[in-house]
């Protein structure tokens, strides 16, 4: 049978898989996840801070390892793929990114909120002059129409960037919705620029999702083994593989590699099971960014409210990627509200 | 000498416009030139209409013409205000740098006000750092902050494509300021857009690393920041607190908002009120500074 899909496989895990463990991943680590990976044909291996390079901070949780040590030992680990990081403008500097060159990545994706990719133009052509691979990353991208998303992603494209990805950091998505914003993404940008998605399971639709893109014609799709991310995880890269498989769609990944990967080496790391409960359900039903998890569980333990109520009620805010310091603000006012209510009573 | 400094505003933009209304209220500077590269601009229409001298060839032909303002502010660009910072020099005229140049020492306004009266050139950092440095000097000067870090989130609308092009600027320049003037001894700087419409107002949240603890140190603290927000208001009066300062262990952790005055800009944009509303305060010390009592 010929082959009618290829898609090319970025894991997450070390990255986006690094909210689930608070950032919190050692060197060792490190190590035996990027070594699994890297068996398993995946094209790249995202490795840094869950907000990306220069993400450690209060406002984010500060990493267990300097970016340094997490990186090098990530690089030193991996010889079949190629080592990317992420970096958010506003976050991680240009600079980040170069010492990040001097660890050894040699891919990098920016991402910005959906409609801000004009701050990304700096970091993307400075990227391209220092031969990295360069992704740009539109997050947030239920919350404009496929029109809106074009105007941006063309502008990524103007700058340089490789590949452009329809970025469902909330899990919010349903499978109309990336199709279309997958679709005119690819009918607008040059035939060369590729096309990603990247899926939260917040829903329980990122592998539908997934292969719902790479039909609308993505070639480039992002997994993590045992689905490691934020919310309810990422597509799970030996579920992806196996349904690919299954559908005729070469992804390079040998199956039982991935499965190793997600069952031997990275589960046993989790710090707690990555699934679809009541906080993260709700972000993919309100539209809020999947990194908010965990800091929602502990401020709404803090003041004594509902996770899910203060997840609501940022997603009404529209509150977007990178702005965890509202949880604690969103947290404390339901709290007073709270008791103003219990005082009436 | 006048009672009041003659000033150029070097920039019609939106920065340049908003300011050049807070000087007219000024008691101790006049803006008396404001100072474009394109004769058609909004700005300098409004500024003629105003009464001020307009001038659309740039600032180095107004030098050129021997026109030798008291004082220049400059909403420019970075890269602009360094060629502009070396004309001035030479003419030996003050100049307020809006810009994130940086040629002259860090001025934040409700900090070190006082600290380059004499100086030729004076950088006012960052919308960002001009909202959260006092706040980390209010912590500092109660305790030692090994650690400073800033998130300020802003409207879309009011980031202008300046800052877009160069956002690695605001937070390396911010992140400096948190230690130079902030007295943290570690600084870091985070910027959001949100383009959420009605647009957002500004708001920043500072958290502090503390050297000490315990519920006396945050009284203490407590009351430094009620008496630094009481401070910033007498000159930006949207400044406020979103919520009573919250404490765990050595983490101070401190939510504003900076609602603007809505002079030319939004009041959504209280990022570049904040700088204007500065800019001023600095122009008009330097004015009670220069100007001999008495007259």
């Amino acid at each position: 049978m010929a082959t009618k899909y290829q898609v090319k496989i970025t894991d997450v895990a070390l990255r986006d898989g690094m909210h689930a463990v608070r950032h919190q991943f050692s060197t060792e680590d490190a190590r035996a996840i990027a070594t699994a990976l890297d068996k398993t044909g995946v094209a790249l291996i995202e490795a840094a801070h869950g907000d990306g390079l220069g993400g450690s901070s209060v406002q984010y949780g500060f990493s267990k390892e300097t970016e340094e040590a997490y990186l090098k030992a990530v690089c030193e680990s991996v010889h079949q793929a190629t080592v990317a990081a992420l970096l958010l403008p506003g976050i991680g500097t240009v600079e980040d990114m170069k010492r990040a060159v001097e660890y050894g990545i040699g891919a990098i994706r920016i991402a910005t909120h959906c409609t801000e990719a004009d701050i990304s133009e700096q970091h993307i052509g400075v990227a391209r002059k220092m031969g990295l691979f360069t992704v740009g990353f539109l997050m947030m991208a239920h919350m404009v129409p496929p029109e809106k998303l074009v105007e941006e992603a063309k502008k990524m494209e103007s700058y340089g960037a490789q590949v452009v990805y329809v970025v469902d950091s909330a899990g919010a998505m349903v499978e109309d919705d990336v199709r279309a914003r997958v679709a005119a993404l690819r009918a607008a940008l040059a035939p060369e620029v590729e096309v990603g998605f990247h899926a939260h399971n917040n829903l329980g639709l990122s592998v539908a999702n997934s292969i719902a893109a790479v039909k609308e014609g993505a070639t480039r799709i992002d997994c993590s083994a045992a689905g490691l991310g934020a919310g309810s995880g990422n597509t799970p890269l030996e579920v992806f593989v196996a349904v690919c498989n299954k559908m005729g769609i070469e992804t390079g990944v040998d199956l039982y590699a991935a499965m190793d990967a997600a069952e031997d080496v990275v589960r046993p790391r989790m710090v707690r099971p990555v699934i679809i409960d009541k906080p993260s359900l709700t972000m993919g039903y309100a539209g809020v960014y999947s990194s908010f998890l965990l800091h929602a569980y502990r401020a709404a333990e803090q003041f004594g409210v509902d996770p899910r109520d203060v997840l609501v009620e940022l997603g009404r805010r529209k509150v977007v990627g990178g702005q965890e310091d509202m949880i604690v603000d969103v947290a404390v006012e339901l709290a007073q509200r709270k008791k103003v209510l219990a005082g009436q009573a | 000498m006048a009672n009041k400094l003659a000033a150029a505003i070097v920039g019609s933009g939106n920065i340049g416009t908003d300011l050049m209304y807070k000087l007219l209220r000024s008691q101790w500077v006049e803006p008396r030139w404001m100072v474009g590269i394109d004769p058609e601009s909004e700005g300098l229409k409004r500024a003629a209409r105003l009464g001020l001298e307009v001038n659309a060839d740039g600032l180095p032909k107004l030098l050129e013409r021997g026109v030798r303002p008291d004082l220049v502010f400059d909403a420019t660009s970075a890269k602009a205000h360094v060629r502009h910072a070396k004309l001035l020099r030479e003419a030996g005229i003050q100049a307020i740098d809006l810009t994130p140049a940086a040629r002259g020492p860090y001025v934040i306004a409700a900090v070190n006000l006082g600290d380059h009266l004499d100086s030729l050139n004076v950088n006012m950092v960052t919308c960002g750092g001009q909202a959260t440095v006092p706040m980390v000097y209010a912590v500092r000067r109660v305790v030692g902050v090994s650690y400073g870090e800033i998130v300020a989130t802003i409207a879309s609308k009011s980031a202008g494509p300046g800052t877009r092009q160069n956002i690695d600027e605001f937070t390396e320049t911010t992140a400096k300021a948190i230690e130079v003037i902030g007295g943290a001894r570690r600084g870091k700087a985070i910027i959001i857009l949100n383009p959420a419409e009605p647009p957002i107002l500004m708001r920043d949240t500072i958290y502090c690393l503390i050297d000490e603890t315990g519920p006396e140190v945050y009284e203490r603290i407590d009351q430094s920041i009620r008496e630094m927000v009481a401070h910033v208001q007498t000159f930006v009066p949207g400044y406020r607190l979103n919520r009573d300062p919250i404490y765990r262990d050595n983490l101070v952790s401190i939510s504003i908002e900076v609602e603007g005055l809505g002079d030319f800009l939004p009041v959504y944009a209280g990022n570049l009120d904040i700088m204007t509303a500065a800019a001023t305060k600095v122009g008009e010390e330097f004015a009670k500074h220069r100007i001999p009592v008495g007259q």
